[in-house]
Parts: structure tokens; C-alpha cells; sequence
């Protein structure tokens, strides 16, 4: 029954699926390893009891969400070779030494002390388990380095040479590394994992407000996150909009997609909504504003923006799904630049903390960066299409010597597992809030004692320190 | 490019550092996929409880020697991991799958009550229990050798499955089941600890007969590997092998009945390297076996040199922190629930 399945539409379907899924948690992890820093040292330095039950609650949050990362992630470092072994083969010798380095340099660390951050509370001093995470949010931050580098490599391809065997030789690692999107991936993915955290804060601390519950807490949360919406938000855009220069400079095809154009022509208008055609090569029921892309694109009223129609079909990317998440993704951008600013008029109207409908508002909020995230993600993988290697090599090429029978049962098994897991772990994250941070002594789980019990004779020689 | 090509010997050095990744990957996680295997064995829910505390502070930085493994693989030796992956592709996602519902439960099972900490109970042993299945399966599969045209393989999606895989599937379970219950003679006291010794007693005879069983088969189905070992004068020199590996089964054996608590679990250890070694003779210089070898699958000196220079830095790094958290969460583990 599977015999006429494309292997090459299966693997990418369960290629997307799979890393889509995984790209949800280092999303929110990145930030909240930063974030946890921050209420630790926040704490260290006044003493406050409210910075260390907020780090409490939310460590908890971090160690379910992490490792629902760790899982999907294991599941990502195989998916080259099962269904991309062309792909793997062909430019093993580029990319293989920077995913080497990112296990290397920031999966052992991030693993190992994190142990220490989740058992180590009585077995270490306060100011080394600050460090402890401190070391795991730097662990995220490499990580993030190395697998970004190898992806915008695959964007933006340099420092190598093609044999005549087909597989490519690295010529110049700083080039292949530093490669030119990276800086613009690299800003743009940090900063979007930051204001993830920071709406997901905001909106668990505009909860608690609009229940009256943890109100010091709560302040912590929606305050904090509140500093992110002002000051990253807007930096957010000019990155953004930075990134977008450098693609189009380097695939302008991918732009033309965003913006729905398929004619070239100076003072091109921005086309705000439409109904990209493929086949017809028009953008039906566009509604347009006259001159605004060459304005923002060429930084020209007049400048000359190339259209879709420049390239031949079979160069062209799926242009209505790259167009549509693209509007998703700025979207969601500029209502979390609204949020900031809103907030920071409530907060000069000293309202910040106790506007009800602000506090909904916040809560609604809370899911926007991870779908701003996967919008972004799949504006830039599929706008790439027809190729996994820019210019170099195509996806169709790429797939392993498969027929489409296994790749559709394990697709199957993927969406079964990880509705299933996924489904209880977010579940377990809502129990958390739910019961929120604990204001009397921690107690340890559900048996009511006050030490670690992993640790109560080593607590008692110590003389029951208790962080 | 710089290249350390013209006086180091770079596919030699990966080849052995990717074998030690791996290996080191079984021992770690094997003890506590052992634990997994042998969960709903336990006496009692505390007892559980208490099996569950003592690995959790190491799970997670266990199973990044496999993704050092495979990444380390695709980085070193980027045509094995492009031949091997799709050869093996249906063990290794059921591999896979068993290991998130594992690696979940950890999670899931303090947060859970009642009824719903039932099912991550189950989670955390069929998923351990499958991944070690699977691992066991591709040993043999791979062992078997794999078929390869050109630069890619060229089997069946099945050619993994057979009698010989299903028996290394099951001896692998039996042989994490010994490093799982020696770990736990080592981590936990009283009951739980009484139980385990018990079990590492009751595995350890399957865990002999399996191992024999793996080292006699490999030598009939293949004329060279058996050529290897029964040659005069191989035979003397690789002797010392199989007889370690005898005395050390003698060893344990007698320490689980004398109420040793450290070196069960330190000697099934060497039972796990010896019969690691004996497979690297067999297989040598294989890295897919019988088709391609390692230097046939080894990535250009230059790819080869960068990842080298980080990881003489980085390895002993990742070791020597590895350690400092084994040493942070020493002594025995405690049924309760840890933050």
C-alpha cells in the first residue's frame, strides 16, 4: 500500500515534523536557562525568599521541558542519517565537524550540570549551584551557535570546494563557520528564544494577577518579562529586518516569496495580504501599499526588486506557504512590540500590575513566540526550497535509498509518540503553574519532608542548611 | 587547510575515539537502562522510587555519549554513518522511541498519582527495555555485515531482522539487566539492595551463557574472524581474553554472596570491556563490516584535524566534570522524591 509514496515528501514531512517539534523547547529553554540566571543572582544579591520560590517553580518548568528537548533532540542527531544519508555522505566532511562541536562544547555540559541544578541544592554552596546555572544557560547558548552555524551554512554555503566524486572538501573553516547569514540567524534565533521565555513568564505572572494568587511572584514574572517586550521587542525587528537584507542579498528568490512579488520592477508596492497563485504566477486579492517594499528592501522609493518570475519554475520555492508565515511571524512581532509599549504606559501610570483586561491579554500572549518561532523557521526552510544546500544541492538528491513504506510507518510512530508525550508533559507544566510557587519552606515532592531526602544524612552533618 | 595528516595517523585516532564514545555509552547508559529493564521486578513502589533517584542525576549526560556516538560517527566517518543509519533505519528509530518514552518518565513519574504514575512506570521500563532490544539487534545485525553498492546500501528495510539479531537483542538485555542490578547493589541499601543482589545473581548465569554463545557464533559464521582466533600463534595471544572475561564472572559471583557493594558493578564493567574487546579483534578493520573499512569511510584529514584539536581539549573536560558529578551524588540513594 505504500509502494507509490514519494520517499522525498515523506522524509521532508517527517524531517519537518520532527525538528519542528524539537525546535519548541531549545525555544523556550534558551530563555529560561538566561532567565533562571538572573532570578538566581537576583536572589544571591538582596536576599529576597520571592526570586528563589520563583526560580523553584520554574526550575521544575525548565527540567520537564528540557528534557522533553533532550528526547526529541537525540531523535534530530539520527534523522541525517536515516533519511537524508545522501545528504550526510556528500557533506558529512563539512558539517560534520560543527555538529561534532556542539555535542563537544555544549550537550555534555548542559547535561551534567544540570543535574546539578535540579538534585544539587544541598550538596553544593548557593554560589556554586548559581553557577551550575550559569554553566547550563551558557550550554544553551553554544548550542545554539554551532547548530545555527551549520544551518545557515546550508543557506549560505562558502569555504568549500565541490570534488569531482560529488562530495564537497572544506577549504576554510572560518568561512564555512562564520558563514554570511550566520550573524543574522544567530541574533535573530537568541533574541526570539528570549521574548519566547519572557511572553511565557508574562503570561503564567498576568494569571496569577487576575487570581489574586502569588502576587509577589507574579510582579517578578510579568515586571521582568515586561523589561524583555520593551527593550528586545523593538531590537527584535531591527534584526529582523537585518536578516532580511542579508537574505536578499544572498537568496533573493526567498525574499520575492515573502513578499509576494513575481514581477521585477522599480518601487514595488508591499503586498500586505493576498493569495499567492503558483501556477498562475500572481498574488490574487493582494492588497498593496504602493512603493513601500522597494522602500524597505532598497532603502529607495524607486529601487528595483526582483520578482518571482526571474527565476525558472523549477527554481522557485512553494511561494504561498513562505508568503503566509512570514505575515504570521511579523505579526506576532508586532504585537509583542504593542505589548511592551502598552506596558510600559501602564507601568508610568503605576497600573501595570493591577489593569485585569492587560493581564488576559498578557495570557493570550503567552503561546505567540513559539508560533512566531516556527513561522520564522519555515519561512527560511521553505523559502530555500528546491534545494537543502543552497545553489549546491538539491533536496530531491538528498533522501536515502529508501523505498517510502518505512519512512511512512516511522512518520506514523513520530506523531503518535510525540502527541502522546508532548501532550502529558505540557499537561504537567499546567499542573505546575497551576499549583505555583511554594511561599512556605520547600517541601521536597509529595511526603512533606523538608531536606532532599536523596541527601538527609549529608543535611544533617552540614547542620540542615536548607536553600 | 591545516591538517595533522603528515604525522598523525587521524582515521586511526577517531576510529578509537569513536569506539570509546560508544562503549562508553553502553556502560553508562547500560546501567541504567538495566535499571529500566529490571523496574517492575522491584518489591515495592519505594523500592522503585528509590531506583528511579539513583540515576537521575546521570541519565541525561549518559545518553549524550550516543548522540557523541552518532554525531561523532557522521563527523568522523561520514560515509558509515550514510551507509549504516539507512541499513539499520527501522532498529534505529524503535531505538529511539523507546528512549523518549524512558527519558520522559524521569519527569513525568514524581509529577504524576495514583493511576497516571502507573503509565510512566510502564513508560520508563518498556521503553528502556525496547531501546535495549534494538541496540542488541543492531549489534547483530551489524556484526552480520551489511550489504553496500557503491557509496550507499543497497539492502532491505529488514535485512536486520533475523534469528541471530533477536538472540544478541535478548543477550544485550540481560547484560544491561547485570549492570543495572550491580549498579543498584552499589547505590542503594537494605530491601531494594537485598532484591538487586538477587537478581544480579539470577542474570548473571543468562548473561554468561548469551556471551558465550556471541563469542562461539562469530567465529562460525565468518571464515576470517574464525581463522583470527583459532590460529596458532593468535590463539595463545588472544587467550587472555576469554579467560579474564571467565574469571571475572567467578569474581562477581562470589562478591554478590559475600556482600560486596562496589565491585559487582565495577567487574560487570570488565565484563562489558572484555567482550568489547573481543568484538574490535573480530571486526577489525571494519567499520561497516566486511564492506568498508575505517579508513575507507574516514572524512578528509582537515575535517578530521579540526574536530581533533577540540576534542584533546574538550574530551578530558567532559570526563573530568562527568566525574565531578558522579562524585557530587555519591553514597545511596533515597526513595524519596528529589526537588
Amino acid at each position: 500500500m505504500f509502494e507509490n509514496l514519494d520517499p522525498v515528501l515523506l522524509a521532508r514531512i517527517q524531517f519537518a515534523f520532527t525538528v519542528s517539534f524539537h525546535i519548541l523547547f531549545p525555544a523556550f529553554t534558551i530563555g529560561l536557562a538566561s532567565w533562571l540566571a538572573v532570578l538566581e543572582w537576583r536572589w544571591l544579591k538582596t536576599g529576597n525568599p520571592v526570586y528563589a520560590e520563583t526560580y523553584r517553580l520554574w526550575v521544575k518548568i525548565f527540567a520537564v521541558t528540557f528534557g522533553m528537548g533532550v528526547v526529541s533532540g537525540v531523535v534530530m542527531s539520527f534523522q541525517f542519517g536515516t533519511n537524508w544519508s545522501v545528504f550526510s555522505d556528500r557533506v558529512g566532511n563539512v558539517l560534520g565537524p560543527l555538529l561534532g562541536y556542539e555535542v563537544l562544547t555544549a550537550f555534555f555540559l548542559e547535561a551534567s550540570f544540570l543535574g546539578v541544578m535540579l538534585f544539587g541544592w544541598n550538596r553544593v554552596s548557593p554560589k556554586m549551584h548559581f553557577g551550575a546555572t550559569l554553566i547550563v544557560a551558557v550550554g544553551t547558548l553554544i548550542s545554539a551557535f554551532w547548530i545555527l552555524s551549520a544551518n545557515s551554512w546550508m543557506q549560505t554555503p562558502q569555504g568549500f570546494v565541490a570534488g569531482e566524486d560529488g562530495l564537497l572538501y572544506p577549504t576554510n573553516w572560518l568561512a564555512v563557520i562564520f558563514n554570511p547569514s550566520f550573524p543574522y540567524r544567530f541574533a535573530h534565533m537568541v533574541t526570539a528564544a528570549y521574548l519566547t521565555t519572557a511572553f511565557v513568564a508574562a503570561g503564567v505572572g498576568g494569571y496569577y494577577l487576575a487570581r489574586d494568587r502569588h502576587v509577589p511572584h507574579a510582579r517578578v514574572m510579568l515586571g521582568m518579562a515586561m523589561i524583555m517586550a520593551i527593550c528586545v521587542a523593538p531590537l527584535q525587528l531591527l534584526v529582523g529586518d537585518l536578516h532580511g537584507l542579508n537574505t536578499l542579498k544572498h537568496q533573493p528568490a526567498k525574499v520575492a516569496a515573502m513578499e509576494g512579488l513575481w514581477e521585477t520592477r522599480s518601487g514595488a508596492p508591499l503586498v500586505l495580504f493576498g493569495w499567492p497563485d503558483q501556477e498562475a504566477e500572481t498574488t490574487r486579492y493582494a492588497l498593496e501599499i504602493p512603493k513601500l517594499s522597494s522602500l524597505i528592501l532598497t532603502h529607495e522609493l524607486d529601487g528595483e526588486v526582483k520578482g518571482l518570475k526571474a527565476w525558472p519554475r523549477e527554481e522557485r520555492p512553494p511561494v504561498a506557504s513562505v508568503f503566509w508565515s512570514f505575515r504570521i511571524m511579523v505579526g506576532i512581532g508586532t504585537l509583542m512590540i504593542l505589548t511592551g509599549l502598552v506596558g510600559l504606559v501602564l507601568f508610568l501610570k503605576k497600573r501595570l500590575f493591577d489593569t485585569r483586561w492587560f493581564q488576559y491579554w498578557c495570557m493570550a500572549m503567552a503561546p505567540a513566540g513559539f508560533i512566531a518561532v516556527l513561522a520564522g523557521w519555515f519561512v527560511t526552510e521553505i523559502g530555500r526550497q528546491p534545494y537543502i544546500v543552497f545553489n549546491v544541492m538539491r533536496t530531491a538528491e538528498a533522501v536515502s535509498p529508501l523505498n517510502g513504506a518505512p519512512i511512512a510507518m516511522s512518520l506514523a510512530a513520530f506523531v503518535l509518540t510525540y502527541g502522546f508525550v508532548f501532550g502529558a508533559g505540557s499537561y504537567y507544566i499546567v499542573k505546575l503553574i497551576r499549583k505555583g510557587p511554594h511561599t512556605e519552606e520547600e517541601t521536597y515532592g509529595s511526603h512533606g519532608v523538608k531536606v532532599p531526602p536523596l541527601v538527609t544524612g549529608l543535611v544533617a552533618e552540614k547542620g540542615g542548611r536548607n536553600v | 587547510m591545516f591538517s595533522f595528516e603528515s604525522f598523525l595517523d587521524l582515521p586511526l585516532i577517531w576510529f578509537g575515539l569513536i569506539g570509546t564514545a560508544i562503549f562508553l555509552y553502553v556502560l553508562l547508559d547500560g546501567f541504567d537502562l538495566g535499571v529500566g529493564i529490571l523496574f517492575p521486578f522491584a518489591p515495592s513502589d519505594q523500592c522503585r522510587d528509590r531506583m528511579m533517584n539513583s540515576i537521575a542525576p546521570f541519565w541525561d549526560g549518559n545518553e549524550t555519549w550516543l548522540v557523541l556516538g552518532g554525531g561523532g560517527l557522521f563527523a568522523a566517518f561520514p560515509l558509515a554513518y550514510a551507509i549504516l543509519m539507512p541499513a539499520l533505519y527501522i532498529p534505529v528509530i524503535i531505538m529511539l522511541l523507546g528512549l523518549i518514552f524512558r527519558g520522559v518518565a524521569f519527569e513525568f513519574r514524581f509529577k504524576a498519582h495514583g493511576r497516571s504514575r502507573r503509565i510512566w512506570d510502564y513508560a520508563f521500563h518498556f521503553g528502556s527495555l525496547v531501546a535495549t532490544l534494538m541496540q542488541g539487534m543492531i549489534l547483530g545485525a551489524f556484526v552480520q555485515g551489511v550489504k553496500v553498492t557503491g557509496r550507499s546500501f543497497a539492502g532491505g528495510a529488514f535485512d536486520w531482522l533475523n534469528a541471530y539479531s533477536v538472540m544478541t537483542g535478548v543477550a544485550l538485555v540481560f547484560g544491561y539487566a547485570l549492570l543495572g542490578a550491580t549498579w543498584l547493589v552499589m547505590k542503594t541499601d537494605q530491601g531494594t539492595q537485598e532484591w538487586a543482589r538477587r537478581s544480579a545473581s539470577y542474570v548473571l548465569g543468562y548473561v554468561g551463557l548469551f556471551l558465550g554463545i556471541v563469542s562461539l557464533s562469530m567465529p562460525m559464521m565468518n571464515a576470517d574472524v574464525r581463522a583470527l582466533w583459532f590460529s596458532v600463534p593468535n590463539l595463545y595471544y588472544l587467550l587472555p581474553v576469554p579467560l579474564v572475561t571467565a574469571a571475572l564472572f567467578v569474581f562477581i559471583w562470589r562478591d554478590l554472596h559475600r556482600g560486596e557493594e562496589y565491585r559487582p558493578f565495577l567487574m560487570s564493567l570488565g565484563v562489558f570491556l572484555m567482550g568489547y574487546i573481543g568484538l574490535g579483534i573480530s571486526l577489525w578493520p571494519w567499520l561497516v563490516p566486511f564492506e568498508v573499512t575505517f579508513r575507507q569511510a574516514a572524512a578528509v584529514p582537515a575535517s578530521q584535524s579540526l574536530l581533533l584539536v577540540g576534542t584533546v581539549f574538550l574530551l578530558p573536560l567532559v570526563l573530568a566534570y562527568t566525574g565531578f558529578c558522579y562524585y557530587l551524588f555519591r553514597g545511596k540513594a533515597s526513595h524519596e522524591s528529589a526537588y
